[in-house]
């Protein structure tokens, strides 16, 4: 698999939110508007490439029995630095993300491309594989983002073309169930298009 | 193995511990950004604040009083939360003119249910215009719907019940921790900043 393969297939073939399905607490948690869902998409992705990177490194050092809790010590530690420079350079994402950006330590995405890719692939290969699974969760989110504000508020990344009070129940729990559905079909039904 | 994890782990705590030494200046700047920014939004223009804590049914609230460089009070902005919000506790910023009435109020944390209760966040939302320019011991401070005289937001009833309990808890702060020119009332009313008078002569006693 070259370079541009692996970062194209964490976009579309292993998508994270529409085909591998990982991480949904935070899919359906954060987009309830289009920044939101970019931004816990590139807290997620900065993290994903650090520790797919450093775990490929030291996969050598850690014997297979603590490999799992060893993951976790570096996954947690590259967490607690993204939120910290959050907390000191971007307050206002970090004030509406809030509760989510701790909670990437047991996003399943990180753990699961730490034991099912970086534990098997070197260093730039791993890296690589954290831009691209990081990009194709970051767009899946933006993207649920942007039609959960556009039918819930009537704007996209705040711009507002409709005033009014918009169909609440996007920006609801039941609208991300909603979204997530019916874009899932949508995906599926491109990528089926494309394979044929 | 036992050597293995206390080394990631040793490392691992080291890294962040050195992360968290340079970002803590920044961290602190700008949570004092804020707090100044909210500040300015909710009190007339001012040189100087002097902030005094205390602590209401539990809940800590910070006084900032306003002076002007040739030592007038020109307001008094309290940072005040509740913790009846429909998403557990949030924050708001109240400004207060010397008289009492409420100049400003704003945002500072919630987690309320986007496009319901964080509508308390917008300019001009009901919630604000019913206090702004009044006096909350002159008015009925509740929602319509308890008797008061306070609009509530569409479908939003409990934040909006969380808003007015942090505004009288704001007051309450004012009226026990700066007691003097409030009670009076014949302080100077700075009428330059344009306090938009929201009061329609409506009169009702607090319960």
């Amino acid at each position: 698999m070259n370079k541009l393969q692996i970062v194209l297939s964490g976009i579309v073939r292993n998508n994270p939110t529409f085909v591998l399905m990982l991480g949904m607490c935070p899919t359906l948690g954060t987009t309830t508007s289009a920044i939101n869902g970019a931004g816990m998409g590139a807290a997620t992705m900065a993290v994903l490439i650090l520790s797919n990177a450093v775990i490929s490194l030291v996969k050598n050092i850690i014997p297979s029995k603590v490999r799992i809790p060893a993951y976790i010590v570096i996954i947690a530690a590259f967490v607690t630095v993204v939120e910290l420079c959050m907390r000191a350079y971007l307050p206002d994402l970090y004030r509406t993300l809030g509760v989510f950006i701790p909670l990437i330590v047991v996003n399943c995405i990180i753990l699961g491309r730490a034991e099912g890719f970086a534990a098997k692939n070197g260093v730039l290969a791993s890296a690589l594989d954290g831009v691209g699974i990081g990009l194709g969760f970051t767009l899946s989110l933006t993207v649920i983002g942007a039609v959960r504000e556009a039918f819930g508020s009537g704007s996209v990344f705040g711009q507002i073309f409709i005033s009014g009070d918009g169909m609440l129940i996007f920006v609801l729990a039941p609208g991300a169930f909603l979204v997530l559905g019916y874009l899932m079909v949508l995906f599926n039904k491109l990528t089926a298009k494309m394979k044929s | 193995m036992v050597l293995v994890l206390g080394g990631i782990s040793l490392i691992a705590s080291a890294g962040v511990g050195y992360v968290y030494k340079i970002t803590e200046e920044p961290i602190a700047l700008a949570a004092e950004a804020n707090t100044r920014a909210a500040l300015a939004e909710v009190l007339p223009p001012f040189d100087s604040t002097q902030a005094s804590q205390l602590v209401l049914d539990e809940i800590p609230v910070v006084v900032h009083t306003a002076i002007t460089s040739d030592g007038q009070v020109v307001g008094y902005a309290v940072e005040t939360a509740t913790r009846k919000g429909f998403s557990g506790e949030f924050r708001l910023m109240v400004g207060f003119l010397p008289d009492g009435k409420v100049q400003r109020v704003r945002v500072l944390q919630h987690a309320e249910t986007p496009g319901l209760g964080s509508k308390m966040t917008e300019d001009g939302n009901p919630l604000e215009t019913s206090v702004v320019g009044r006096n909350p011991s002159e008015m009925n401070l509740a929602v319509t719907k308890d008797g008061g005289e306070v609009d509530a937001l569409t479908a939003a009833t409990i934040t909006s019940r969380a808003y007015v309990d942090a505004v009288a808890r704001a007051f309450n702060a004012i009226m026990t921790g700066t007691p003097a020119a409030i009670k009076t009332g014949d302080e100077p009313i700075d009428t330059s900043t344009g306090a938009s008078s929201q009061n329609a002569g409506k009169e009702a006693e607090n319960e």
